[in-house]
């Protein structure tokens, strides 16, 4: 009984009719989380003594960082899942977090190439953490990439499952490599930020990463319900559910 | 019945060895290919000269990481035709039909894809680090730093062959799926290069180096079965 809902997962139908409900609270949650928090974080929130303004993106940046490296983690356990239990929801689960964290990691990186050049006076410096976003970057475009290539949807699925699950293994690894190259190689002078933050402006941050955790979790379902409708197509329920639409 | 079976089943040490003698021989036949990974390290090496600066100070300091990111390419290259041909004349299916564990099999293409591309590269490398004026110091972790680094990229790199040997044009995506995945040893590797030139201990890298290889020994393998298995059976 208590694994019920695990198996109804099995069954896009199932899912697609119980998020229905969910798709417009999420939206306008995260939305209004991210736009009230904007406000708050942007106008009331104290400047910092040392970067001025500057360091306003900050509230994009971080949650943005923090996010795309959990949709990776989205991605291959839901990769998982799919070649472990042959769930088909699992499968696009996996096929639409690709494309959504590689434009937030995408965005992380830009944002962070804003934040750079006010501060560190250069848009791009091989720093560590900005090295291992952008091999991160590199992993989703793989992944998406792998995906693209083949014409049979489920050998497409099986194997970027497997990549993706390599690519997890790999992350920690290439996480750490990356950090001991930056301190092997460069003057420890560019510091991110110190290690505290005053609680007047780690409040605001908090709600932003909440609201973009929401924002992406909307977006995650939004895109595998129009993958389910697409692959789906064929069957009874998608013609009835595209007919009461129109 | 069943006896009968089991004694027709050759040990995991035969399969082994029959499928790496099998390869070897290929590889052996096909001779041409086998300098093709050697000829693009010594041209791509030559053109680093030719386009950045002949002074021997400056290719010293660029020599280690170089050489590195070169053979690395050049294993990336090699990398395509890795299960190539035994997919396209049905060998691969039979390798994995086969009661022996497709592990083992695994292993030992890939084993000897190694002795063919790892192990020439390796062996070339100090030559050309003449040519880079790679300082004296550096010779002898280069050599140890490829040997161990060269059989992870080997592993690494044919879980990209195993993904893409089904498709026509896999050559350009299977570098683009690999390469982030090689960041952790071509970073151990230059590095290992570079501190014994500048007189330090290397002995770090170099243990790094190893257990990525134990590492990709254990795990690897599993992923390219799998990755042979979604090849094959579509």
């Amino acid at each position: 009984m208590a694994w019920q809902w695990f198996h109804r997962l099995g069954s896009p139908k199932w899912f697609y009719e119980k998020t229905t409900a969910w798709m417009p609270w999420l939206l306008s949650i995260s939305l209004l989380i991210i736009i009230s928090v904007s406000i708050w974080a942007l106008g009331f929130a104290p400047m910092d003594a040392k970067q001025g303004n500057s360091y306003r993106i900050m509230y994009l940046h971080v949650p943005t960082s923090i996010v795309a490296m959990a949709a990776y983690y989205v991605m291959a356990i839901a990769g998982g899942i799919g070649i472990i239990w042959k769930m088909k929801l699992s499968n696009m689960v996996m096929k639409v977090a690709a494309p959504i964290g590689a434009v937030l990691t995408a965005l992380a990186l830009f944002t962070g190439a804003v934040w750079g050049k006010p501060t560190w006076g250069t848009y791009w410096v091989w720093d560590a953490r900005i090295t291992s976003v952008l091999i991160l970057l590199f992993l989703y475009l793989g992944v998406i990439a792998l995906q693209e290539a083949f014409s049979d949807q489920e050998m497409a699925d099986k194997a970027s499952a497997i990549l993706s699950l390599v690519g997890t293994v790999n992350i920690p690894i290439i996480y750490k490599s990356v950090d001991w190259w930056f301190t092997l190689h460069q003057p420890a002078s560019i510091k991110m930020t110190s290690s505290s933050i005053a609680s007047e402006m780690l409040y605001p941050l908090l709600a932003m990463i909440i609201g973009f955790y929401l924002f992406f979790t909307w977006a995650l379902l939004s895109a595998t319900r129009s993958e389910i409708l697409q692959r789906e197509i064929k069957t009874k329920w998608v013609k009835q559910a595209l007919l009461q639409k129109a | 019945m069943s006896s009968s079976l089991h004694s027709s089943n050759p040990t995991v040490g035969k399969a082994f060895w029959a499928t790496l003698k099998r390869d070897l021989k290929i590889a052996i036949r096909h001779r041409g290919e086998l300098a093709n990974p050697l000829i693009f390290f010594l041209l791509v090496i030559t053109m680093v000269p030719l386009g950045v600066s002949p002074s021997p100070k400056t290719l010293a300091m660029l020599a280690p990481g170089m050489l590195w990111v070169v053979a690395l390419l050049a294993t990336l290259l090699s990398l395509d035709a890795l299960f190539r041909s035994d997919f396209d004349d049905g060998t691969l299916e039979q390798l994995l039909l086969s009661p022996q564990s497709s592990y083992i099999n695994v292993m030992a293409k890939v084993f000897v894809h190694w002795l063919t591309t790892g192990v020439p590269l390796t062996l070339v490398a100090p030559l050309l680090g003449v040519m880079m004026s790679l300082p004296e110091a550096g010779y002898i972790p280069l050599l140890l730093s490829l040997l161990l680094g060269t059989g992870s990229l080997s592993l690494i790199g044919a879980i990209g062959a195993a993904l893409t040997v089904s498709l026509r044009k896999g050559g350009l995506l299977l570098s683009l799926i690999v390469m982030p995945l090689y960041v952790p040893v071509l970073i151990f590797g230059a590095s290992g290069v570079r501190a014994a030139i500048e007189g330090f201990a290397y002995n770090t890298q170099l243990a790094v180096l190893g257990s990525f290889l134990a590492l990709a020994i254990i795990a690897a393998p599993l992923a390219i079965a799998g990755a042979l298995k979604m090849s094959v059976n579509n």
